[in-house]
């Protein structure tokens, strides 16, 4: 394995809420009434089923509790082993799955107040996203715009699988406030599961969502490039994380080639889909999935012709290697500097 | 771009011997509304005007993302004598079989029984579908192959066409599309898998279709790009649901062909099917090897439309990984976005490679001479 540089910075870290009543003291009292009055169930997505083997390393699932609920474990599995400068912390919390607009963000301001005090205050090291009711745009602005008060929020998050496609012209005013205050905006695998996890309905199994996740950013790729938002947005990121990366190339070769074809369709899309991607879309080192050969990554980071794209990330508590073998065998030091520090810092400008 | 690979064919002289090819995607066309009506039993001909197809979209007339171009078709490609592109035979030799010099062509008839509500209806029209193909295509010119077209929806009907129609030397494969109402390794579809290795045919999965659900798993896009780039992504995940359900397990000496849905994916999909099964493989304990090795012994890939790299050499890469021994030369005659035989592949393939890419595996997999 390549070896780690001190000072890295882990994109995609998961603190786990322990259960629903946790969020109970940062709700109001109408909320907390209709949480315990309603019989209110814990928000646990079939994503990530607490009890599957990819949901955490067998090292790092603590005796009780859920994978990733303890800042103790955090610090001794993850922040101070890597020797981490910053770990951003993407809650996977279900939240996204209520069909309530007002229920959604009541638990998402309650989730990143909770994120707030139960993790950010506790250690310097630590960065959050806002997690946003995205059943309305407009009270996910409201939360962006309070949330970014505090400079410690460094993304909003969203996931990769949700309502509408990300490009969809109604979501643009969380792009336009995203990047007005400089949050790049990441997009986390996962379902809402307000739709069929794939193109062609409801697989069977949760080995089936979970490769599918990789199947849903390229559609979400599409969405986004296709729409315009990047010709509106031009300084606006988006990270995708937990996305897989040996897809990136070969996916991108495709659309490039329909959007000669047909690019009459979309006028507005004003750069090549390639550019694009160069200069407005990051992606999250793990899980890495390719095979674990020197040859094949080499070929897999020479397609991509940029050492810009990949973002550090362990994917904490999520089982995606072994011991400290983050970075899969031949990254040089040159892009490892980058992965760890420098693609991170240039993505995440309140990084500091 | 149709329009340039006009020109340099016409531009080469009819007496150039080119290498004989296989085309694993053409695309026959019906002349007229009623072509099929002879094939066709009087209730479903009434059933027709009245009521149309019904099928799991909601337009009654053509595709809800309109098309780039009339019938998703070259422009050169209206036959002399009318209809729709793709409808003459005369016409398809002349611009496709004769100047390419295609040996062996495989019909892919599209718009036909499938991806419809009425099973019964579905059924009859596919049935139809394939005695027209012998009628007016394979048995006018023997270079054509037909694909048994099946009423995807329902596993029973569709593999007693299949049965019917086995050992029919006018049938190379068996047809179905990449979007249907489930992942296509739901035990719904069984019967046709079975059926087919019964009869010794692949099955092909071509891209597009409807089955009722959206092409992104997020809902509805906009654009007919995001639906022609996304008919990949619907690839994968019905691959990834035949190996993950244990259609490959079941069925070992099972054959598929994915058709018209680009081929650059695979490599990554069968490393994260590897990957990921490593960690959950005890909730799938059907799948008993390793995805990739499915994939490498049971899947074929169609060419057209060819992604596309800017380092154009970078495609050799993602070749070797899926194996040249894998990959059918396809040109989607006559869709727009055709892949001009003499074009498709850079320089530097060797002799071997080449020959496999363009004609060899196809022989071989089809079982034609």
């Amino acid at each position: 394995m390549a070896s780690l540089i001190a000072g890295g910075v882990d994109c995609d870290v998961h603190p786990a809420v322990p259960h629903l009543t946790s969020l109970l003291p940062y709700l109001n009292d109408y909320w907390r009434d209709q949480v315990t009055t309603r019989g209110m169930v814990d928000l646990v997505s079939q994503s990530y089923p607490q009890n599957s083997p990819i949901v955490a390393r067998p090292d790092w699932r603590p005796e009780s509790g859920k994978p990733g609920e303890s800042l103790d474990d955090m610090r001794r599995h993850v922040l101070d082993p890597f020797q981490l400068s910053y770990a951003i912390c993407n809650p996977l919390y279900g939240v996204q799955m209520v069909f309530s607009e007002d229920l959604q963000a009541a638990f998402c301001r309650a989730l990143n107040d909770w994120l707030v005090k139960e993790w950010l205050d506790r250690d310097k090291r630590l960065r959050g996203s806002i997690v946003i009711p995205t059943q309305s745009v407009e009270k996910a602005v409201a939360e962006i715009e309070r949330c970014a008060q505090d400079k410690r929020f460094v993304q909003v998050l969203m996931l990769v699988m949700g309502d509408t496609p990300l490009g969809k012209r109604a979501l643009w005013p969380i792009y336009e406030a995203a990047e007005r205050l400089e949050l790049p905006v990441g997009v986390h695998a996962g379902s809402a599961y307000h739709n069929p996890p794939t193109a062609v309905g409801w697989g069977s199994y949760h080995i089936e969502d979970y490769v599918g996740q990789a199947q849903a950013f390229q559609t979400q790729l599409t969405s986004l490039i296709v729409e315009g938002v990047f010709a509106k947005y031009p300084r606006l990121k988006m990270v995708m994380l937990e996305s897989g990366v040996s897809w990136i190339s070969p996916y991108l070769w495709r659309l490039h080639k329909f959007w000669r074809g047909v690019r009459m369709e979309t006028p507005w899309v004003d750069r090549a889909p390639l550019d694009i991607v160069r200069s407005n879309i990051r992606f999250s080192l793990q899980p890495f999935d390719a095979p674990p050969d020197e040859a094949t990554l080499i070929r897999l980071f020479d397609h991509m012709q940029s050492d810009e794209l990949v973002l550090f990330s362990t994917d904490y508590p999520h089982w995606q290697f072994e011991g400290q073998d983050a970075l899969p065998e031949g990254l040089t030091p040159d892009l490892v500097r980058k992965i760890m520090i420098e693609n991170p810092h240039a993505t995440y400008p309140r990084l500091k | 771009m149709n329009i340039q690979f006009r020109e340099s064919q016409e531009a080469a002289s009819p007496l150039t011997v080119k290498t004989a090819i296989a085309d694993c995607d053409i695309h026959p066309a019906r002349a007229t509304r009623t072509e099929l009506y002879p094939y066709l039993a009087k209730r479903w001909q009434h059933h027709l005007e009245v009521y149309g197809v019904h099928a799991y979209q909601g337009m009654t007339e053509g595709p809800p993302y309109p098309k780039a171009q009339p019938n998703a078709s070259r422009r050169d490609a209206y036959p002399p004598e009318g209809g729709p592109q793709g409808s003459s035979l005369s016409f398809m030799q002349k611009q496709l079989l004769d100047p390419n010099n295609v040996q062996l062509g495989v019909l892919n008839p599209l718009n036909t029984g499938q991806g419809i509500r009425n099973h019964e209806l579905s059924a009859a029209l596919c049935s139809a579908i394939n005695d027209w193909q012998i009628d007016k295509w394979t048995s006018k010119d023997k270079r054509l192959k037909a694909s048994i077209v099946v009423g995807n929806e329902d596993g029973l009907s569709a593999a007693a066409e299949i049965r019917e129609r086995a050992g029919d030397k006018n049938f190379v494969q068996v047809l179905l599309l990449s979007r249907n109402v489930e992942p296509l390794g739901q035990r719904r579809y069984w019967p046709i898998y079975q059926a087919a290795e019964e009869a010794g045919l692949p099955v092909g999965v071509h891209a597009f279709g409807f089955g009722g659900n959206p092409i992104t798993p997020s809902g509805w896009p906009s654009y007919y790009i995001e639906e022609m780039v996304g008919h990949s992504q619907c690839q994968q995940s019905a691959l990834a649901s035949l190996v993950l359900e244990g259609v490959f397990e079941r069925f070992p000496k099972l054959k598929m062909v994915m058709i018209e849905a680009g081929f650059g994916w695979a490599p990554s999909l069968a490393w994260r099917l590897d990957k990921t099964w490593q960690r959950l493989r005890s909730e799938v304990p059907h799948v008993k090897r390793p995805p990739s090795e499915y994939i490498r012994e049971q899947v074929w890939w169609t060419t057209q439309p060819m992604e596309d790299p800017e380092r154009r050499e970078d495609l050799f890469d993602v070749i070797n990984w899926i194996g040249w021994d894998r990959l059918l030369f396809a040109t989607d005659y006559p869709h727009w976005d055709y892949d001009e035989p003499s074009r498709v592949l850079p320089a530097g393939v060797s002799e071997v490679n080449r020959e496999a890419f363009y004609l060899g595996n196809a022989r071989a997999l089809y079982g034609i001479g």
